[in-house]
């Protein structure tokens, strides 16, 4: 976390406004909003605040009468819905406190009465990583019994993955474990998140609210907080997308490059979004109309024919175009196509010790290879129903505004792989790298706090971004340029040729020659017989990596989850142990506090 | 007032015997080019710096830089090389370069589209075969040519040797390359090496040798800096006939640049060669134009300070005066395909390459095809200066095998092709040559085919007449010495230039500027029906375009010293 700067001129006495740094250091924009609603609230009884004076807003609410949220997210999904909880809470008149899991100060754990984690699960079945620290300790001997804890879980995941939903469950079976009782039942959602979430925070918030009356008589005088989360800027969001026109679709692999790799500029003017280099961009795709069509063709359906579902009617073939996941298998599919299709086999794939066969299926197969494999017949009402809902896809922006205005940049992999005689494509790269100029895209911003360049300027930031993981930090690095940062920046990049794949080269070439970017180091792991990746050039920069870390640099990792990323913390928790002369486990604290200290960020996908 | 020094001067000078920041470059990973100045000092190693203009717009957009790469050529004086060196080239071709081997029209191979990053280890696999490329580029003497002439297999070998012991007299002594491309050790910086020839800034220019072995004029020797026309009584050579000041280079638009066919100076003994060869490139290097590259080949020397002026100074230098220049005759300047034998019975075999390039395609398994005969001949292989290729010193029990290959990977299209085809040059142009104006190598196929399909039309299939093409007026293709000439200006358009000889004694001209295919074929359509009608016996078409007046001759008609058979 960055220095705070100090504040304006100041109208405290000299040792009150260093207190008040002091407290205020780590806080989350949420905690600082609601701090300044108090004292402004203060300010307009035209009191003295005292600690002995009862605001009404801010009564000292001890744990028993309070709802603490706490949260862990990479892509914001689990903070969004901890921030409504938040939100809603306070408008019922609870007393809450909402907190990222690497703020949440553990030691206050045994006195906590009431709890609400919102976590989603990454990686292999892995905390997200403003939660790892939160998840070891809450797993791990040293957390308290929790007899006087009530609690209430909502997982957050994909059921594509075969570590569906992992962490919230870990959770939620551990703190019973501990002797806590569940508030309500744990929620697992999946990619349409809203329909295991609105339900769950309807249960979770009432059961709080009993809870909370049984406990604090008091409550209903509590006037509710202003909202917790800054109100949005814009007034698009994820459910009212903008339709931002394309302006450039351009091709930026070489024509024998690797994989159709897109550099995308959209059109945000009028949008309000007001991104920050860091933040993604959300994209409502339409899946690929020729997959749909097979489809309709193997199920012998018509696309014309109206589907009705929860309060809405379409035809058929919109269902499938826009509102329903053909390109991305889920378990629950699996298991309803299984018994469509009376397919026994495919059944037993879903008994819990044939989790890697059925995490095969998964990963390589689309709703397609599944109708063609084991057919069966659906009535266009089941289908529906029976389909995930279409989910948007987030891509990191490649951009800044002080550099490119009104517009966002986008590095797109279009996804194409042949699979069961077919050609396969992703549903939103294919769509995206399909859109011509002109045309309109419905997106919408998802800021990502974790993901942001140090306020001070002078801070020098080395960033780790193999393929599509380069594309945050060619936002990075027009934003420090535009700003005139004085810290340096370092870029390790990677692909599989330099010829083909090398994203963006003019303009690094242009930045190292102009001083925008400091040092550039590549790794093009098919260039030469032995492959070559990013965390070999770590290794071999691992000196001046340290010292660049132990002068404070800040680090970002970005692109690919499943290997990458695993592989490049590994390494850093090496060149830390042999450059600062530490054992591993040190080392590894070393890394896990500079996370902790958000200087070292990722955006892994 | 003095002329500021070009740019090139000053690299040069600050290169440290040409080694300027080459390693630096090489080890720049950001980029597959190296720096600027760079670009100048590689070319002494051999290399040119290009691009795939093809790809070039198209990678701006991606925002990629141009598909950099290096083209290599090598140093092989007359384009002789063994069969096993012919393997290791072949190898190279297919391991780092672009899977073709290209013949030049100096008898050297080039290697085109070898990354930067694998530059080092293909230079130390081409030295490996026991070949270099020191100066194969740059300004310095350039690969010594010889005439190919298979029948006088002995005054070959010869004139062969001195030209092998010319190319190493004049080859540059520093170390750079050694260090650079193979990890020679450094050496120190107080025995730094001297260029006894060239001195610290080297030529003002290239500079370049042909040896011609008449009655073929294969070398062009009148196109070079400076010749040698071998003068052969009883199959020994007596000694040669000198010639300067030859070039073919100009520039579109600048009248103060031409192609200009050397004079001939006088003749000298075998012994007196590489003196001669000294005091001639010392002369170039004091007097030579050092501030305008354009001006600066000996060409212009003499043509500025006239050739007597220069004979002295060359006299001086040596300390002696050249003898009368001997009588000697070319009958023509291509290549005779197919077998001949040799004086000492020995066979050799002419294959045409269409503009040098060797590769697979298609059923035309060329690369593959010289790769078996490489594996089975036991003589050697030779480079003709009209990019073919002639497998030299062939037992006559070893024909058979040789020509079962020839036959199987379609290299026998010598003995179908008309006149035109196996004659016609091109330079390589695009999409490697960073100058080529227009197409020429990917454009001679065709292009041959349409002029056939006049001459057919016309009844002249059978009459041999030059064409060459070079992409822009530098005249890699000698274009200036053809009947028939495009030289290329902008893409599908060149200017056509007639009426030179058939044996490198005449340049031709202008006759269209800028026209496109269309007008060009529609030209000589009509001339090809004057000379149809109007040919006399024998009669060359550029002879015939003279005679008829469609072309006015240049000022300097022929060789003033030549006598006729
Ligand atoms: C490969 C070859 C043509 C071919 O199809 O075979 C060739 C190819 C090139 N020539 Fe040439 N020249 C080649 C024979 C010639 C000849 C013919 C000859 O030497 O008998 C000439 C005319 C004679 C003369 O020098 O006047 C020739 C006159 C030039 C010139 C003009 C020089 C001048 O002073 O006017 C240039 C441009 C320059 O030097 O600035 C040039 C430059 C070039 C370059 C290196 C382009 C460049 O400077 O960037 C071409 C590389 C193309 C490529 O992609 O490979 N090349 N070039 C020949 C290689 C010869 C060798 O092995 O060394
Ligand atoms: C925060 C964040 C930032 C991101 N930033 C970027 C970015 O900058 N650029 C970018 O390109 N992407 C980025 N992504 C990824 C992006 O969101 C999408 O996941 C990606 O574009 C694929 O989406 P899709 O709709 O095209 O494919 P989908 O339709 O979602 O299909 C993906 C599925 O295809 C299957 N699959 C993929 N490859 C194969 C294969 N070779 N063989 C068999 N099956 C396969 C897998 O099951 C996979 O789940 C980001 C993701 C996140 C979470
Ligand atoms: C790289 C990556 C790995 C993931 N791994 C899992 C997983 O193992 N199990 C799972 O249920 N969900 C997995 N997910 C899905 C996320 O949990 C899901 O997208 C969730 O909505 C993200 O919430 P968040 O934005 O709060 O992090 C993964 C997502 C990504 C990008
Ligand atoms: S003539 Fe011009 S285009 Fe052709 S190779 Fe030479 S320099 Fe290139």
């Amino acid at each position: 976390m960055p220095a705070l700067p100090a504040l304006p001129i100041s109208l405290l006495p000299e040792e009150k406004s260093g207190e008040i740094l002091r407290l205020l250091e780590g806080l989350e924009p949420a905690a600082l909003w609601w701090l300044s609603g108090y004292t402004a609230a203060l300010a307009g009884q035209a009191g003295v605040a005292t600690r002995t004076t009862s605001a009404p807003v801010a009564r000292e609410t001890g744990p028993q009468e309070r709802l603490t949220v706490v949260y862990g997210s990479q892509t914001g999904n689990a903070k969004r819905l901890a921030e409504k909880l938040a939100r809603d809470a306070e408008a019922a008149g609870l007393g809450v406190r909402l907190l990222r899991a690497d703020a949440y100060p553990q030691r206050e754990l045994k006195n906590e009465r009431l709890l609400a984690l919102v976590i989603s699960t990454q990686g292999d079945g892995d905390p997200p990583d403003d939660a790892r620290g939160f998840v070891e300790f809450l797993a791990g001997t040293r957390a308290p019994q929790l007899p006087e804890l009530k609690f209430a879980v909502l997982g957050l995941g994909d059921s594509s993955y075969p570590q569906f939903c992992a962490i919230g469950r870990k959770l939620d079976a551990r703190l019973a474990e501990l002797g806590a009782t569940r508030l309500a039942v744990a929620g697992e959602a999946d990619l349409d998140i809203e329909t295991v979430a609105t339900p769950w925070l309807d249960r979770t918030l009432s059961a709080a609210r009993e809870a909370y009356k049984a406990s604090s008589p008091r409550a209903a005088t509590v006037t509710p907080l202003r909202a917790v989360a800054p109100t949005p800027v814009s007034e698009w969001t994820r459910e009212r997308p903008f339709a931002a026109e394309l302006l450039v679709n351009q091709r930026i692999s070489a024509r024998n490059g690797t994989r159709d790799v897109r550099h995308l500029e959209l059109s945000i003017e009028g949008s309000g979004f007001a991104y920050e280099a860091g933040d993604a961009l959300g994209v409502w795709p339409t899946n690929p109309p020729a997959l749909v069509e097979a489809i309709l063709d193997s199920l012998h359906l018509d696309g014309g024919s109206a589907v009705a579902l929860v309060g809405e009617t379409r035809p058929l073939r919109s269902w499938l175009l826009e509102r329903r996941e053909l390109t991305k298998l889920a378990r629950p599919f699996v298991a309803a196509h299984a018994a469509q299709a009376r397919a026994a086999d495919l059944n037993r794939l879903l008994a819990p010790d044939r989790a890697s066969d059925l995490a095969a299926l998964l990963q390589g197969h689309q709703v397609i290879d599944l109708l063609q494999a084991y057919p069966a017949d659906w009535s266009a009402e089941d289908l529906v129903a029976a389909l995930r809902p279409l989910t948007p896809r987030l891509y990191s922006i490649a951009s800044s505004r002080k550099a490119v205005g009104d517009e966002v940049h986008l590095t797109v992999a279009n996804l194409v792989y042949d699979a069961f005689g077919r050609s396969h494509s992703g549903a939103a790269s294919a769509y995206l790298a399909s859109r011509e100029d002109g045309a309109r895209v419905p997106v919408f911003l998802e800021a990502n706090e974790r993901f942001r360049l140090p306020k001070d300027t002078t801070r020098d930031i080395i960033m780790i971004g193999p393929g599509t993981g380069v594309a945050p930090f060619r936002g990075f690095v027009q934003e420090r340029h535009a700003v005139g940062a004085r810290g340096r920046q370092w870029l390790f990049f990677g692909n599989p040729y330099f010829e083909r794949d090398f994203f963006y080269q003019l303009e690094w070439q242009a930045a190292l020659k102009d001083g925008s970017l400091h040092r550039l180091d590549l790794a093009f792991s098919r260039d030469q017989e032995n492959k070559i990746y990013v965390q070999q050039r770590l290794r071999e920069r691992g000196r001046e990596l340290y010292d660049w870390l132990e002068n404070g640099a800040q680090l970002y990792v970005c692109g690919d989850a499943t290997r990458m990323a695993k592989d490049v913390h590994a390494t850093l928790i090496d060149l830390v142990a042999e450059h600062g002369g530490k054992d591993r486990e040190q080392a590894a604290e070393y890394i896990d506090a500079l996370q902790q200290q958000g200087r070292y960020a990722r955006d892994i996908y | 007032m003095n002329a500021p020094l070009s740019p090139v001067e000053k690299i040069k000078s600050e290169s440290r015997n040409l080694r300027g920041t080459l390693v630096e470059s090489l080890a720049n990973p950001v980029t597959g080019a190296i720096a600027d100045s760079d670009t100048q000092l590689i070319k002494f190693h051999g290399s040119y710096q290009q691009d795939d203009r093809d790809l070039r717009d198209e990678r701006r957009q991606q925002k990629l830089e141009p598909a950099y790469s290096f083209m290599i050529r090598t140093r092989t004086p007359g384009g002789v090389v063994t069969s096993q060196q012919w393997l290791q080239l072949d190898a190279i071709a297919t391991t780092y370069a672009n899977h073709t081997l290209r013949l030049t029209t100096r008898q050297a191979f080039q290697f085109h589209g070898i990354v930067k990053r694998e530059l080092q280890t293909t230079m130390q696999a081409i030295n490996a075969a026991l070949i270099d490329t020191i100066a194969a580029c740059g300004d310095v003497n350039r690969n010594v040519m010889v005439g190919a002439n298979p029948h006088e297999s002995l005054a070959h070998a010869t004139v062969q040797e001195w030209a092998a012991r010319l190319s190493e007299r004049l080859k540059p002594k520093t170390r750079a390359y050694f260090e650079i491309w193979l990890g020679e050790e450094k050496i120190a910086e107080s025995d730094r090496e001297w260029e006894p020839v060239y001195g610290a800034t080297y030529l003002p220019r290239k500079f370049k040798v042909a040896f011609a072995l008449p009655p073929v004029n294969d070398v062009d020797v009148f196109a070079h800096d400076l010749g040698f026309i071998a003068i052969v009584e009883r199959r020994g050579v007596l000694g040669f006939n000198v010639t300067v000041g030859g070039g073919m280079g100009a520039t579109h638009g600048d009248d103060k640049t031409f192609p200009r066919l050397a004079d001939v100076l006088g003749f000298i003994a075998p012994e007196q060669l590489l003196a001669v060869a000294e005091a001639v490139v010392t002369t170039q290097r004091d007097f030579g134009d050092r501030t305008e590259r354009k001006h600066a080949r000996l060409k212009y020397t003499i043509a500025d300070r006239g050739v007597d002026w220069f004979k002295r100074e060359v006299e001086r230098r040596l300390g002696f005066a050249l003898q009368p220049a001997r009588p000697f005759a070319f009958a023509h300047n291509g290549d005779r395909f197919g077998w001949s034998e040799g004086h000492d019975g020995r066979w050799h075999l002419n294959l045409r390459i269409e503009a040098g390039r060797i590769a697979d395609r298609g059923h035309a398994t060329h690369l593959s095809g010289l790769r078996e005969i490489a594996k089975v001949h036991k003589g050697e292989l030779r480079l003709t200066p009209n990019q073919n290729l002639i497998i030299a010193n062939v037992d006559a029990r070893d024909r058979a095998t040789i020509d079962a290959l020839v036959v199987a990977h379609a290299l026998d299209g010598f003995r179908t092709a008309t006149p035109l085809r196996l004659n016609a040059l091109a330079c390589v142009a695009l999409p490697t040559c960073a100058l080529a104006m227009a197409e020429a190598e990917r454009y001679l196929p065709e292009l041959v085919g349409k002029v056939e399909r006049l001459l057919a039309a016309h009844g002249l299939s059978d009459v041999p007449i030059g064409l060459r093409v070079s992409g822009c007026p530098n005249g890699c293709s000698r274009p200036y010495l053809a009947e028939i000439a495009l030289v290329g200006k902008a893409p599908g358009r060149y200017n056509l230039m007639l009426g030179a000889d058939a044996r490198g004694q005449r340049l031709n001209r202008m006759h269209r500027e800028n026209i496109d295919e269309a007008a060009i074929l529609a030209e000589l359509d009509v001339l090809f029906a004057r000379y149809a009608d109007d040919r006399s016996d024998g009669e060359g078409f550029g002879d015939f375009l003279l005679r008829a007046g469609v072309i006015v001759p240049a000022r300097r008609v022929a060789i003033p010293l030549e006598t006729t058979t």
